[in-house]
């Protein structure tokens, strides 16, 4: 294939409730250490949450901070962690060429719910109400703030797509390359979905809000005693470019994107559809190229919810059927549910296994439900498994959407 | 009696973080020293509100020009607050 038609990954910037960057993020999920933590969440008390710890103001003033929002604050450090972390001589690079492209699972509640909370403590006095909240919540906005960040002047714009987040705004830069309409994609997922209170309350009130007293056994997916999800923000942003343009510039190759898909259900709000998330990922499978049995490894989207892991395990036996060498992981056991970064993270958290050929384990399944059981799992503890070329990420989310993203190992 | 003064520069402090608020020449317009835009004067006049009760309405926004007629413009309305 042409090099002007092949889309590579050349930079990785992240946060994650247990690391700041690729390395220490991929440090981590090899030694299954946990980033979730207890947090006291208004109004409800102590909740088990990942929170990240990153530095806001290392590519940001305080006065923008707090002008900004926290998902643009997450965007805006992945977006330039991204940026050095491709070697681009930024100066010269044409602004007008680029394009950010964010996936969120939501954007708004912390803004709105932290207006309306200021408003009870005033005695609702709506004059009080900030004039910051519309430029906080027009959902552009992390996107947004990453184009004033980096004096970005191509196209910028969230692609709202609740879990699936991560990889539809993988997908979006890929195509937007491949049209020609930019040169350099930012690209990936956000979420900040752990700073408001609502999403903590709608998933208790679905019975569906993990908890534990050791909040690093809280996510648990797969696992007989899974209780629900732990709620995580998160983000993870790519510089995606052309080969021809990688190659020129003697970038160093992540990885080679070569298949997607985005397909949905039609059958419900909140329960998923297995038969539907199989046909994603032969969609994907078929767009790459490849036969189910090329596939090296499957990162499940697993939340640890009751339905959702037993029918993607049913979607993931189905997809794969014998495939012997298809090993399957997952990873909110590490970092529980990043949201709109879930699948950007998990992504990267497995990227490396094409350099050091090992698969990080998906933690906290001590005692498998038999119901999720998957040939090939890896759990608890890290597999040398050798060579490692292709790589399926999976990331759904509510009113069924389902997304499958294909990575490959780069070979010229 | 309220320094008016203080306060307003405790509010600058706290919309502008960056900005160093120690050595402010009072008759000089506030922009002029500090990067503000017009939106931190929203903010200023939001936290005017909120924290004192004292209402500026948009007519009168000019008044808060300089730190020197924020004190003759404000304290008035402190001493009433």
């Amino acid at each position: 294939m042409d090099d002007t038609q092949r889309i590579v990954i050349t930079g990785i910037g992240l946060t994650a409730p247990n690391g700041n960057n690729l390395l220490e993020f991929r440090k981590s999920l090899l030694e299954c250490r946990s980033g979730v933590k207890h947090h006291e969440i208004r109004y409800m008390g102590k909740q088990v949450a990942g929170m990240c710890e990153f530095d806001e103001y290392k590519y940001q003033s305080k006065k923008l901070r707090r002008r900004g929002t926290r998902a643009g604050s997450i965007s805006i450090y992945c977006a330039n962690e991204a940026v050095s972390d491709a070697k681009l001589h930024w100066e010269s690079v044409d602004k007008s060429m680029v394009g950010v492209f964010l996936g969120i699972t939501e954007h708004g509640n912390v803004e709105t719910e932290e207006e309306i909370y200021q408003m009870h403590q005033n005695q609702l006095d709506w004059k009080l109400w900030s004039p910051h909240h519309n430029p906080r919540t027009v959902s552009n906005s992390p996107a947004g703030e990453v184009t004033l960040n980096l004096n970005i002047t191509g196209p910028h714009y969230t692609l709202g797509s609740a879990c699936a987040g991560g990889n539809v705004g993988i997908i979006q830069g890929v195509q937007q390359l491949l049209l020609g309409e930019v040169d350099l994609a930012l690209c990936g997922g956000i979420s900040e979905s752990s700073q408001t209170f609502g999403i903590f309350a709608a998933f208790a009130a679905q019975g569906a809000l993990a908890h534990h007293e050791d909040p690093t056994l809280a996510s648990r997916p797969l696992d007989k005693n899974r209780n629900g999800i732990a709620i995580s923000e998160g983000g993870c942003i790519y510089v995606l470019e052309r080969l021809s343009d990688a190659k020129k510039r003697g970038a160093k190759i992540y990885a080679e994107i070569k298949g997607y898909a985005i397909n949905s259900d039609a059958t419900d709000f909140v329960n998923p559809n297995s038969e539907r998330q199989v046909q994603c990922m032969h969609k994907a499978i078929k767009r790459a190229g490849l036969n189910i049995h090329e596939i090296d490894l499957v990162n499940m989207h697993a939340t640890g919810t009751g339905t959702g892991d037993v029918n993607e395990a049913r979607a993931v036996r189905e997809a794969f059927q014998d495939s012997d060498k298809t090993y399957v992981n997952f990873t909110k056991g590490h970092i529980g549910h990043c949201m709109g970064a879930a699948g950007s993270l998990e992504l990267a958290g497995n990227i490396p296994s094409f350099e050091d050929g090992i698969i990080h384990p998906g933690m906290n399944c001590q005692d498998l439900d038999p119901e999720c059981e998957i040939k090939n799992l890896v759990i608890n503890e890290p597999k040398l498994v050798g060579n490692i070329t292709y790589i399926l990420n999976n990331s759904f989310g509510m009113l069924g959407i389902n997304s499958a993203l294909i990575v490959k190992k780069y070979s010229v | 009696m309220a320094n008016v003064r203080q306060i307003v520069v405790d509010i600058i402090s706290d919309i502008a973080p960056d900005e160093d608020v120690t050595n402010l020449d009072d008759s000089v317009s506030l922009r002029e020293q500090l990067d503000l835009d017009s939106m931190d004067f929203l903010d200023i006049v939001m936290e005017l509100r909120k924290r004192h009760k004292v209402e500026v309405p948009q007519e009168d926004y000019p008044k808060l020009a300089t730190l020197e007629s924020c004190v003759s413009y404000l304290t008035p309305k402190f001493v009433t607050a």
